[in-house]
């Protein structure tokens, strides 16, 4: 039997500025993890990672990646998920940096 | 120190004039990203986990006070205010936007500095023994050979689409300080009645088969190195596995031939294309050299530095463990530690890289050397200067006494910043270096190199740790694994993996039980760990490592 098809958002990099980017519902793409679009049956997940890989101009590297739903919004699985919605650990840099200035 | 010549400076500004435009093709949409990656790639341009990633060569590890300053502008205008020194004597940046990089380059070709050939399958940056050309123990600089091998290796067109990468290390003394077996090609200068040559080594390398090094010619003409290195890299290029990423490189091509084989090939290759050089590389060799004359040394009075070495007990132990001999009387070798107790291990603010060019140009005849143990050295020191060097490296939090102790870590960057990674590596460093900090212990414990990877790929150079921890997921969880007897001189040595893995929170706790197995173990305070691991062997590491095992074994 297929696995179940665990919740996922689509994720990619901003071509400029390299930053992690997240698809949004409304077809946007947002910084913060929170507003990303969750995705619960696979064919539609997949439907959204064509239309972010339709975008060459705008980003790099879109996949698919797992998520929890938590109280404010989607919330990552894994470590790898969870510093590339945060940042790195020995500097106050990316995005934690980003939010506190807010 | 080399000093570009015209056609440098064109070669580098045309190759800077291409990449920009390549940035803007892919910016308009022209360039999808499969067409525009191998480009940035061989530009020194990564997208890393946050951000993109410049990396800079600092050729051999060789810098003079203009270009360090330069380093500094990158990382203020178009970084968040520093860099990250790395194991292959390259500067990284974490965090440039794509648009600024072309200006970084630019800026980096005022002083004679690229990122050419910091990534993809080329040849890489040549390293080189960061005492070059100061060491006591050195038979000749090796750094002329080595820009020889930069200039020789940047666009050859026959070695821009190899199998994978390839490194090359280069020392002129004994004492190796280079990790010269953990390369795909590792030279040594040897001297053979009176005659300078080089011992070749090939196949070495660490990632996730590591392999030391085996000597496919003991003793290279000075004059044949060329024509022999590129024999070699042509008898790869063709047989190296390009069905199998893993299995690409000369390393395991020379355990899948042997190296018997390979030499035969390699011998072969070397007839075939001698006589094609004619002498021109010999010449430029010669131009170069004049390049790397050495300073003028000044004669001076010592007496302040003896005032100061029996005055103040922290001077003393700065230059007990810091400074190195020099080839010349009154002259030392001064390395600056990137290792502050709790900093990331190879990071430098800008204001820190300034602090140490003016230290270069004021007191140092103007030059910088980056280590691959993620140090900046300061090759040609008088020893009267030390005590004044000493204090200002103190005011700008590099005057650390750590060189070749417990807390001078080799760290990748880890899953704190790189995409490959499979746990993080800066914070463990961190966390080892202020723990044996508050027990002071660590010039008790004497010699001792830990070395962290964050991957397999291992560039924290793991395997050759006296102490080696090697991050990994276990089960969406950051497991480390302890390797133990690792060795990166001339006596190389692949670590032993000590047995399961341990979580970020036990790892710490795990160094300390086996620092005390070596301290109740060694014969004398003189015994360093690699020398009491070699004796006693592995068990009574195990067994302090795992405690609960021998409970229930007992």
């Amino acid at each position: 039997m297929p696995r179940a098809f665990t919740p996922k958002v689509v994720t990619a990099s901003d071509l400029l500025e390299g930053d992690v980017i997240y698809l949004t519902a409304d077809d946007r793409w947002s910084r913060d993890l929170a507003e990303a679009e969750v995705l619960t049956d696979e064919a539609d997940a997949q439907l959204r990672l064509l239309f972010a890989e339709q975008q060459p101009d705008k980003l790099v590297g879109a996949y698919l990646a797992d998520v929890r739903p938590g109280d404010n919004g989607p919330e990552p699985t894994h470590f790898r998920e969870e510093f590339r919605r945060t940042g790195p650990s020995n500097y106050h840099h990316g995005k934690q940096e980003a939010q506190a200035n807010v | 120190m080399y000093k570009y010549s015209e056609f440098d400076s064109a070669f580098l500004a045309e190759r800077n004039r291409q990449f920009r435009a390549q940035v803007e093709r892919r910016i308009d949409g022209s360039l999808t990203e499969d067409e525009f990656k191998p480009l940035r790639l061989t530009n020194g341009l990564y997208l890393q986990l946050h951000a993109y990633m410049l990396r800079v060569a600092i050729p051999y590890g060789t810098l003079n006070s203009a270009q360090m300053r330069q380093l500094a502008l990158l990382a203020e205008k178009w970084d968040k205010g520093y860099g990250h020194f790395t194991t292959r004597q390259n500067i990284q940046y974490n965090w440039p936007k794509l648009n600024d990089v072309p200006d970084m380059l630019d800026a980096l070709a005022e002083v004679g500095l690229h990122a050419i050939q910091t990534s993809g399958n080329t040849i890489r940056n040549v390293t080189a023994d960061h005492f070059a050309g100061a060491a006591a123990d050195e038979i000749a600089d090796p750094r002329p050979v080595a820009e020889l091998l930069r200039q020789w290796s940047t666009d050859h067109p026959e070695f821009q689409f190899m199998p994978r990468k390839f490194k090359i290390a280069i020392t002129g003394s004994p004492n190796d300080r280079a990790v010269t077996k953990a390369h795909d090609i590792g030279l040594r200068m040897v001297e053979r009645d009176g005659e300078a040559g080089f011992e070749v080594i090939v196949g070495g390398g660490l990632g996730r088969t590591p392999m030391i090094g085996k000597v496919i010619n003991d003793f290279l003409p000075r004059a044949d190195l060329l024509p022999y290195l590129e024999a070699i890299v042509s008898v790869w290029n063709q047989i190296g596995r390009r069905d199998n990423k893993y299995k690409a490189r000369i390393k395991i091509t020379v355990h899948e031939h042997g190296v018997d084989e390979i030499r035969r090939l390699v011998e072969a290759r070397f007839a075939e294309i001698r006589p094609t050089f004619k002498g021109a590389d010999q010449a430029l060799l010669a131009e170069i050299e004049g390049h790397f004359a050495p300073p003028v040394f000044r004669k001076a009075d010592l007496g302040a530095f003896h005032t100061a070495y029996d005055a103040d007990p922290v001077f003393r132990s700065w230059v007990d463990t810091n400074v190195t001999d020099h080839k010349v009387d009154d002259y030392a070798i001064v390395s600056i530690s990137l290792k502050a107790h709790g900093k990331t291990p190879g990071d430098a603010s800008a204001e820190q890289m300034r602090v140490m060019a003016d230290l270069a140009e004021f007191y140092a005849h103007d030059e910088l050397r980056i280590s691959h143990e993620q140090n900046v050295i300061l090759p040609h020191v008088h020893r009267s200067e030390l005590p004044v060097i000493h204090a200002i490296l103190q005011k700008h939090g590099l005057g650390t006494a750590n060189i070749g102790l417990i807390s001078d870590i080799i760290a990748c960057p880890g899953m704190d910043y790189c995409a490959l990674a499979t746990a993080r590596s800066i914070p463990i460093a961190q966390e080892i270096a202020t723990r044996f900090e508050d027990l002071k212990l660590e010039h008790d414990i004497g010699e001792l190199k830990i070395k962290i990877s964050g991957c397999i790929n291992a560039c924290g150079h793991h395997h050759v740790g006296h102490i080696g921890i090697l991050g990994l997921d276990r089960a969406g969880v950051e497991n480390y694994q302890i390797t133990l007897g690792g060795d990166g001189t001339e006596t190389a040595a692949v670590g032993e993996r000590a047995g399961p893995g341990f979580s970020a929170d036990d790892i710490v706790p795990a160094i300390e039980r086996l620092v005390g197995a070596y301290l109740e173990q060694r014969d004398s305070a003189e015994e360093t760990f690699l020398q009491t691991y070699r004796r006693v062997g592995l068990g009574p590491f195990k067994a302090a490592l795992y405690p609960e095992a021998q409970a229930n074994a007992a």
